[in-house]
């Protein structure tokens, strides 16, 4: 297997930049999604636990095409993010970053909320008679207790978003240096003749980084482990 | 001084409670299931009563009728626990800062050194709660509450997870606070003999209701 080409790093680098920046801004919406599910009884809370599960459930391409309608030029909420805020996501890989962090929500907030479910509500009580109000609560007993889940859902949310396909081919295309992710790349290279060796070497670096993140999300989740049972 | 006039229902169980205490260590005495429990959790602002009042001196901390209810947060009642709930990601130093750092109080080395001699714990700072035994932790768990400088402190059945020799070992630890600490404290045990040994008021609990009031003596009655 010869050198991989700048066409082929362009789409890796894309990829890794995608799925990054998915985690790390669905991270602390998933947490706030996930504490209330986990520790509130709300109006709607089924309706909430449903919507985040929809991309589970949905084909992938019917998330893209929704997306699509929303957040399209002519969408109604695209329209207005382009003309009052210059926002745009089509066709942008900032589209791809909201296609695959969608897609990636129900995975990072399910090991999430149940590490938050997990944490005995009795030590959030004793922190309250020592003077903590909610929100410290929070953030000095509830997040730290939780983290190994928290790391847990970022790992496999990062996973599911550096993989996904379908709904970001079909919300933002498959545009070389824009859109054009691993997944995609692939795709097409598997439809041009003599493009088998490039598709077989991306299929290589994307197991390579599967690997790499789930190795990293063990090492982590048991250094953070050990940290909370203080060993 | 300690009012509390409380009212609450439980399932099938009905708890109406009303006693006011002057006493250094008040005793809440009864069997399990009397709502001890219950009401040092009321008292706490942990749970709200249906109805009624809870007023520390002047300060009224639960007020149904007139839609009062200080948050547990703001009540500056320390609570140990019968199963201590340290906070295991902390170190033992860090369990014991807790209440002083929530509370933005400013650090006061002086009262973290008396605290720690008078419960002998000094040499667990660096420890996780992991690596305590029973009565050490129980005995950080005091230390924790003491230091976020509470005006009143609920002890609910802080020996109640520990076996014969550990109480024993204890005890004498409670003692020391009730005659050295100068804070007021709710005392809750099943245990007559703790309560001779402890408390200077009791209050007897039996089926969600006063049954007596007064002195250690009514024990025997």
């Amino acid at each position: 297997m010869s050198e991989i080409t700048p066409t082929e790093w362009t789409a890796i680098l894309l990829s890794l930049r995608v799925a990054t920046v998915a985690t790390l801004v669905a991270t602390p919406l998933g947490i706030a999604i996930a504490w209330l599910l986990a520790r509130r009884d709300f109006w709607g809370k089924s309706l909430v636990d449903a919507l985040v599960h929809l991309p589970l459930v949905l084909p992938p391409v019917v998330t893209g095409y929704l997306l699509l309608l929303a957040l399209g030029r002519r969408g109604f909420l695209g329209a207005w993010l382009a003309d009052h805020l210059g926002i745009v996501f089509a066709f942008r890989w900032t589209g791809a970053v909201v296609s695959c962090g969608v897609m990636a929500f129900p995975l990072l907030v399910r090991p999430i909320r149940l590490s938050i479910e997990a944490v005995d509500q009795k030590l959030e009580q004793a922190a309250e008679t020592l003077g903590a109000g909610r929100a410290q609560v929070f953030l000095t007993v509830t997040l730290p207790l939780a983290l190994p889940g928290v790391l847990a859902g970022m790992v496999l949310g990062f996973a599911k978003a550096i993989g996904e396909f379908g709904a970001t081919i079909t919300f933002v295309s498959n545009i070389p240096g824009e859109t054009q992710t691993i997944s995609s790349a692939i795709y097409s290279l598997i439809q041009t003749p003599d493009g088998d060796p490039a598709a077989l070497r991306l299929v290589v670096v994307s197991a390579i980084i599967a690997i790499a993140a789930l190795i990293g999300a063990e090492w982590f989740s048991r250094r953070a482990t050990q940290r909370l049972h203080g060993n | 001084m300690l009012r509390v006039n409380v009212a609450k229902q439980l399932g099938e169980f009905s708890l109406e409670a009303s006693f006011e205490s002057q006493g250094r260590v008040t005793g809440l005495f009864g069997a399990s299931g009397a709502g001890k429990t219950s009401l040092v959790n009321m008292i706490a602002g942990l749970t709200r009563p249906d109805r009624g009042t809870i007023a520390i001196d002047d300060e009224t901390l639960e007020d149904t009728a007139k839609g009062i209810h200080v948050p547990a947060h703001r009540r500056r009642i320390g609570y140990v626990f019968q199963d201590a709930r340290l906070f295991p990601h902390l170190s033992v130093a860090a369990n014991l800062d807790y209440g002083r750092r929530m509370n933005r109080l400013s650090e006061d080395p002086a009262q973290t050194k008396r605290v720690t001699e008078l419960l002998d714990i000094g040499h667990l700072f660096d420890r996780r709660p992991g690596k305590l035994s029973g009565g050490e932790r129980q005995r950080v768990a005091l230390g924790r509450a003491l230091l976020s400088k509470p005006r009143l402190l609920l002890l609910d059945e802080p020996l109640g997870s520990l076996d014969e020799g550990r109480r024993a070992e204890i005890l004498p630890y409670l003692v020391r606070l009730r005659d050295e600490a100068r804070i007021p404290m709710v005392y809750v045990s099943h245990d007559a003999a703790e309560m001779r040994q402890l408390a200077t008021q009791i209050v007897m609990l039996r089926g969600g209701r006063v049954t007596s009031f007064g002195g250690v003596k009514v024990l025997t009655g």
